[in-house]
This record gives C-alpha cells, structure tokens and sequence, in this order.
C-alpha cells in the first residue's frame, strides 16, 4: 500500500497493526518524529495526517493508505516554517526531544487559528509535553509564529 | 555548623573502582552552521581547543548536554578568552578520558551532575582559552616577523602591522609552540567581556537551537545503524523479584522475534525491529522469585519510616543545646512531612546502542552521563580493556539525573544482551516509558518529622528528623563506613540565625532502588524548611519576607535574592480577591533562589500558579538567557512533583505505568515566569537543579496564606 509522507510516495508492506512512527523511525529513517509514551499521552510523535495532528505512535502505519502525512522534515507551510523561525529566535528548545511534536501541534493549531489568543494557545498546545517544561517559551514562540504569518 | 560538611568523593577509590578511562572518539555536535565541504583537519590546542582548518573552533564538553544548555555555556568561555568570533564556535562531547576529562567534583571521575559544569570548569576553560590564544599569537608573531606583543587578536584574526591571518591558518604552526606555563596566564578584565554575559537578542542564542529545531540534532534513540537488532528487557513487577523460571515459546513466534535471553536483571526479547520486541515481551511468560522482593504499600513504608523516629539517629546537625531544647516555655509545633518516590521520565527514554565484536571491541552510542563508568561497566561485562571499548555521547533528551547512574545500569544491561548474542549485529537496548516509570531510581521517598518551639515571638528551637533511603551508599562516590548527608543537604544547613537546632537522620534500606532527582536532597529538604517556617511565621504574627530578613541577616547572598524578589514580586502590595503570594528561598549547589509564587485559589479550593516571579544569584552570569531558560524549566519541573506525581507502590509494584497516570506538568499549568539576576563578580555557579527547590514552599506558603493549612503530605493535588 502507498503512503504518502512529506510529498513522496512510500510502499508499506509491513505489520497490520504496527505504529507509523516506527515505520518513519526505523524503515524511514526520518527520525525527527520522536518516541515519548507509545500510548498517545504525550505528542512527542505528533505528526500531521492531511493537516490534522495525529499520534504516530498509536496510529497503524496501515491505516494511512492515501493519506499525507507531515513529518518535522517535511514541514514547509507558511505556518511550518513561521513556527521554526519562532521557535530558534526565542531559543525555546533545551533537550529538544519533545520539541518537533510541539512545533507540529503550533503548525496546526496555527494553520485553522492564525490569530490565536491564550487560551487558545494552551488549549492546542496542553496536549504536548514538555518535560523541561519549556512550555512558557512555547507560548511565546506561538504568538511570534503568528506575528510572522502576519 | 555541622561536623559534616557536604561529601566530597575521594579520587583516589573512584578511580581504582572505576578504572582510568581511554581515549575514545566523539561524532561531532555541530553548532548549526553550514555544512563545510571537502576535508577539514583539525589541529588540538590543549585538551579542550580544536581548531579546524575551516577556521572553525571546537571545544571539547566533558559534560553532556540534555538541554540544560552547557554546549553553549562552555563554549562560550572559551570564545571569551581565545577571542573568538561566535560565528566560528563548535561543540563536541569528549572522549571518555578520566585523565583528561574528569570532573573535580566528582572525584576525578567524568560525570555531569550537581550543577558543577561551570563551577568546576570555569577556571580551567578560561585557562584553556588563554593558553590556546597565546599559542596562536606566537604563531603569528612568527608567520608575520614581529614581536608577539604587537600581535593583535580579535574575532578569530591575528593581526600585525598590516598582516592578518585567521586561526585556521595559523593552528597548524600554533600546535607546535609550548603551551605557556598556567601561572603566567592573563585573563579578560570582565569589563571587556564581548560573550560573557550578554543575550540571545544580541546574537548570542543557544548553539543547539537550530539542529533541535530542524530534526538534525544527534540522539542516541535515533543512531540505528544498518541490521541492527532492537532489544527491551521484562524485569520484575516487584522490586528485588528475580527470574525463577520463564517460557518463550509464544515470544519467539511472534513475527521478527530473533533471541529471547536472561541476563541478571530480567529476560530480554531481541526483535527486528521496536514493535515486534515489544509484542514479543508481551507474550513473554515469567515466573518470579519474589522471596526478596519489596512486598509493602507506600503507606506502609511510610509507616516504618516514622518508627524509626523511635530512636535518636545520626546527628547532622547540633547548634545551641540541640534537641533538648524543645523542651520548655512556649509552644511546641510539629509537623510529619511526607514526600513520595519521584521518577525522572526524561522525555527520551532510556536507550544505546552497542556495537561489539567479541574479544575486539565495542562501540556505544549513549546518552552518557558518566561516560567512564559506562565505559568500565562495559569492560566488566564484555571482558574488554578500557582502551577497547569507545563511549561516543549523544546529545540526550533529558536526564534530571537519571542517566547519571553509578552502576551504570543501561549499559550493564546491554552489554550482557551484546554479550549473549556474542556480536552478531550492532544492538539497541530499549527502555519504554512504562520501564522507565516502573523500574526504579526514584527520588527517594522520606518523611520530615518537623518541630519547632515559639516563645517570645521567635523560634527558640528548630527540629528536623528525616528517615529516607540513601543515594551514595553503596556507590564509589560514598566511601565504606561514611553518612551520606547528601540525603538532608539543604536541612541539616539550615540558614536561619535560630538559637538552638537539632537535624538528625535515619537512613533506611529498602529494595527499591533511588538515584539523584534533579536537585537531590533539596528536593525535600527546602520544602519541609521553608514551608514550615512560614507555619511557624503565622504562628508569630509575622510577615513570611520580613521574618526571613531578620533571620538571615548574616547571609548577603540569600539575602539578596529575597529582597529582589520582594521588590521584582511586589510583595506586600494589594492582589485581587482570591489570590495569594508566598515566598521561599533557598541555597543550593553553591547558588541562591527566591522564588515568589502568586496562586489563584477558587471557592471549591482549586488552585492555579498563575504567575511566579524569580530571582538567582549564579555569581558571573555567562549567558543570562540560559540561566532565564533554567529558572523557567526548573520551575516547571519541581512544580509538576509538588502538584501532581507520584510513584506508589502497592504490595511491592509500582501502581503508575506511563504518562496517563504518572503525570508530568503540562501547559495549561503553567505559570507566567519572570526571571532577575543578580549582579555579582563571584565565580559562577551553577543552574540546572538550584531554580527547582523553592517552587514548592513558594506555592505551599501561597496556599497556607490562602487557607491556613498546613500542607505537609505530597504531592498537593489538585485542592487546596
Ligand atoms: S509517543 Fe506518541 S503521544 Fe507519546
Ligand atoms: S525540550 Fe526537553 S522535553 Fe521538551
């Protein structure tokens, strides 16, 4: 079956029942989706299935025929890209594993609400987390991401 | 003061258990600059300068860095002093080299931990720097023909009389020049400072930013070279439970299973790949010797913890007449403090990958903490010599301590897969983060029996009596015999100016195993202090600031911090109707923290941290954005223990498994953070772990002004 991830078309032929993010991890080798929980508890796997964050981590690669899916590698939208730009000016990264979920969870929630207010933002954001607790730049790094997108 | 001063390990046992550490080879971290094309050599300058004939210049980190944003911290105090230009600036994890990289602090032993990395490495990076730029100012001096004194160096240029030539040309001639006698170094008068000090908004950001945020970062869990073999271990449910038997018929039906072996610690399932070892695991059958195995609730250790109390235990701490001034006039206050088992959960979890061939070599990808020990735990295992076993150290998400391991329990356990499987292709050993919850190395739990007698309106004696298990005991960081007054650091020197004071400890034994949480002991030392001494202070009448000023007059440094923070905080001015303030203060790892906390709480008793305002006194600050970055994520930390984890046991096993029930702070709890330095020329100290201890009492004083309770068991939950 086909997927498509970062706009190339990938054959998967593995398990039924095996996660995407092992798939993009170990056959892929697009590594920047990260393992936090394996459990959906944590969207340190998020990635985007036809611009919806998604868990990979409970998300059968097999499930996803005909789908695009968004990796931290592929992520080029204008929010995408607003969202790193944020992201490296504020400095908002410090052990960085969780951080390509975050900025995947800023990319969606700012490609529906580009003006979003706080509660906005802690509502898209509070499902990710961040165990260096770099959630107060995470904030930061949103409004400036939408700044950016003007 | 007390007869026993904070442990420092010998250096002489750590190296004899640990053994000396060999050269070995790091992969580069590359601070984010373009790629270079065509081959770059790189020419040493001392242990800890690189020069690339790119013109970059690499400085050697011997501690890891897991976010707390060392890569930059230490780089930066080389570029001071060799005068660079930041644009040119690299890091690189060291070898794993006792000799060479050692931590002083740790007894000469490689490690990163206590927030010693700049402390210990402040002088001896500023040497490196100097002596670096004096080489390659006599490099010039001859490439140019003039006197080394008319060479000028700047922003990675030497120049002379109208000759100018970079670093990269010059470090080829410069390594052959005599390193200078230390002695006869100068360093940068502070006033000249281009990088120390200065922020993210003038250039200088964290050089790990852009490979962290462009998924180029180098983790140990994403190293997976090809055919690699992914192992997970079943250990046992209880602590101290061993394999009695075990069947892996259905484990190894289980599509792309490959070996199922025991080692010492549990059984492991080989796979393919993660998912197929990890159903192999699940259809794995054990049976468990549990004839050693903790089998009580956490209640009922903390149970037996207050029966030690019985006794009197080791005297830590004795001022005045000690304890036997709690008897007489006035009133006598107690209170039991009771503190759970804490897990570290770094985001990434446990993970290497090793790759040995047997009676040759092994190469170990890792998330290292202590790379020598590692290193030596492998030799132990695999029957290799230090020189033949490389430690390469991966950039690592997260540690809070746990990946500092004295008995190197990650690599042990690998290694003996590695060994099973006798070399027949490069291995990955990994934790899930139910292993990670489930499998030890707490933050231990204690108990604080606190009392205090109030007369006169003053304390006129103050009681501290914990019973918790030890970190160090057992480890070569303890020596045979020692008290590991590690467990109470932060109490038993307790700061106030009280007449009289007794602080005294049981350390108890229990299978569950313990570790260094960030911050160790002040994890539960500060709260107990600094909230029961606002119990005692609305006992007394008086303001929680004003008290801690009259009590710490004699200590200019904590004073400091509570006083900016008083005035950063607006202590004492008016706040909106359900909103209260409280404050704590603490010293920890040879720097001081005030922390202000402003909490909502509801009519129905909820609670919100709304807003807390800090203020570090870290001595020189070498990069106010990464101590502000600290501040933030240590508070972020400590609050996430106090309000909502815990790790309990129930007849023996671990109640929690992952995240749905272990549950780490997120954003909706969140705080607003202001972060206030203090201005100061003392040496500097270190970040990572001191921004944690006072966020707890801060929003326990908060609460205490909001309710008039006393909040002694945790974590708090989600009522006041
Ligand atoms: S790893 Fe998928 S949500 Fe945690
Ligand atoms: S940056 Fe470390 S977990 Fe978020």
């Amino acid at each position: 079956m086909k997927l498509n991830i970062n706009g190339k078309d990938q054959e998967y032929a593995g398990e039924e029942d095996r996660p995407l993010l092992w798939y993009l991890r170990e056959d892929l080798r697009l590594t920047g989706t990260k393992y936090g929980c394996g459990v959906a508890a944590c969207g340190a796997c998020t990635v985007l299935v036809d611009g919806q964050p998604t868990r990979a981590c409970v998300t059968p690669a097999a499930s996803l025929a005909g789908k695009k899916i968004t990796t931290i590698e592929g992520l080029d939208t204008p929010a995408g890209k607003a969202v790193q730009q944020a992201w490296t000016e504020l400095d908002v990264v410090q052990c960085g594993w969780c951080q390509s979920g975050q900025m995947l969870a800023a990319t969606a929630l700012l490609t529906t609400t580009p003006k979003p207010n706080e509660q906005q933002i802690t509502d898209g954001m509070t499902g990710n987390v961040c165990r260096c607790a770099t959630y107060h730049r995470i904030r930061g790094a949103v409004a400036r991401a939408s700044e950016i997108m003007g | 003061m007390a007869d026993t001063a904070s442990f420092t390990p010998s250096r002489r046992l750590v190296l004899t258990v640990m053994g000396l550490g060999a050269a070995g080879f790091a992969v580069g971290c590359s601070a984010g600059a373009p790629p270079i094309t065509g081959p770059v050599t790189q020419t040493a300058l001392g242990d800890y300068v690189r020069i690339g004939s790119d013109n970059t210049v690499t400085v050697y980190l011997r501690h890891i860095e897991f976010g707390q944003g060392i890569s930059t911290g230490l780089t930066t105090i080389v570029a001071e002093e060799i005068d660079a230009d930041w644009s040119q600036m690299r890091f690189e994890h060291s070898p794993a080299d006792n000799a060479k990289y050692g931590n002083p602090a740790f007894g000469g032993m490689m490690g990163t931990g206590g927030s010693t990395a700049i402390f210990t490495s402040w002088q001896q990076l500023r040497a490196a720097g100097a002596s670096a730029r004096e080489m390659l100012r006599q490099a010039a001096a001859k490439k140019f023909g003039v006197d080394a004194s008319d060479v000028l160096l700047v922003k990675g240029k030497a120049e002379a009389g109208g000759k100018s030539a970079t670093y990269g040309e010059l470090a080829a001639e410069a390594a052959k020049i005599t390193p200078p006698d230390v002695t006869t170094l100068q360093y940068k008068d502070a006033s000249a400072y281009a990088f120390i000090g200065k922020e993210r908004t003038e250039g200088f950001g964290r050089l790990d930013t852009p490979d962290k945020v462009h998924a180029k970062a180098a983790y140990a869990l994403d190293y997976r070279p090809e055919g690699t073999l992914t192992a997970v271990l079943l250990r046992s449910p209880k602590f101290g439970g061993k394999v009695a038997s075990f069947d892996d018929s259905a484990a190894k039906a289980v599509k792309g299973v490959t070996d199922v072996v025991q080692i010492s610690n549990g059984v492991a399932v080989v796979a393919t790949d993660f998912w197929a070892a990890k159903k192999g695991r699940e259809a794995l059958k054990v049976t468990w010797d549990d004839s050693a195995a903790e089998t009580r609730s956490s209640d009922a250790i903390f149970a037996d913890y207050k029966k030690t109390f019985a006794k009197s235990g080791y005297e830590a701490r004795k001022e005045g007449a000690g304890v036997s001034a709690l008897r007489g006039a006035g009133e006598v206050v107690t209170a039991d403090f009771e503190f759970p088992y804490l897990v570290h959960a770094p985001m990434e979890p446990l993970n290497c990958v090793i790759e040995y061939t047997p009676g040759v070599s092994a190469t170990i990808h890792s998330g290292s903490q202590m790379p020598t020990g590692d290193q030596a735990a492998a030799c132990a295992v695999l029957g290799l010599k230090p020189e033949q076993v490389t430690i390469v150290t991966m950039l690592a998400g997260g540690s809070f301590g746990r990946r500092a391991t004295p008995d190197a329990d990650l690599v042990s356990e690998a290694a003996q897969v590695a060994k099973a499987l006798n070399g027949k292709a490069p291995l990955k050993f990994m934790w899930t983060r139910e292993d990670d919850i489930r499998s030890g190395k707490y933050r231990p739990m204690s108990v604080h029996r606190m009392s205090a007698r109030l007369n006169k309106g003053a304390i006129e004696y103050w009681g501290d009596t914990t019973a918790i298990q030890s970190i160090m005991e057992g480890t070569p960081f303890l020596p045979p015999g020692a008290v590991d007054t590690s467990s109470i650091e932060g109490g038993f020197d307790i700061p106030y100016a009280i007449p009289n004071i007794a602080v005294d400890l049981h350390l108890v034994k229990a299978p569950t195993s313990v570790l260094w949480w960030r911050s160790v002991g002040h994890t539960h030392t500060a709260y107990a202090k600094e909230h029961f001494l606002d119990v005692l202070a609305k006992k007394l009448g008086k303001d929680p600031v004003a008290y801690r000023r009259e009590l710490l007059a004699k200590e200019p440094r904590l004073l400091g911090v509570l006083n900016l923070v008083a005035e950063k905080a607006g202590w004492g001015t008016p706040l909106p109707a359900g909103k209260f303030r409280g404050v704590a203060v603490h010293h920890s790892f040879s720097s001081y923290v005030a922390e202000v906390a402003e909490v909502s709480v509801n009519a129905d008793g909820a609670f919100h941290v709304d807003r807390v305002v800090c203020a570090v006194d870290c001595g020189i600050v070498i990069n106010p954005d990464i101590v502000r970055a600290q501040m933030e994520g240590g508070i972020g930390y400590g609050l996430s223990a106090i309000v909502g984890e815990a790790l309990t046991l129930k007849d023996g096993a671990p109640v929690q498994s992952n995240f749905y029930d272990y549950t780490p702070l997120r954003m909706a709890q969140m705080p607003k953070i202001e972060v206030f330095m203090v201005q100061s020329t003392e040496a500097p100290s270190g970040v990572g772990e001191p921004g944690v201890p006072p966020i707890g009492p801060a929003v326990a004083n908060a609460l205490l002004a909001a309710t008039g309770k006393t909040y002694a068991k945790l974590p708090l939950g989600a009522k006041a």
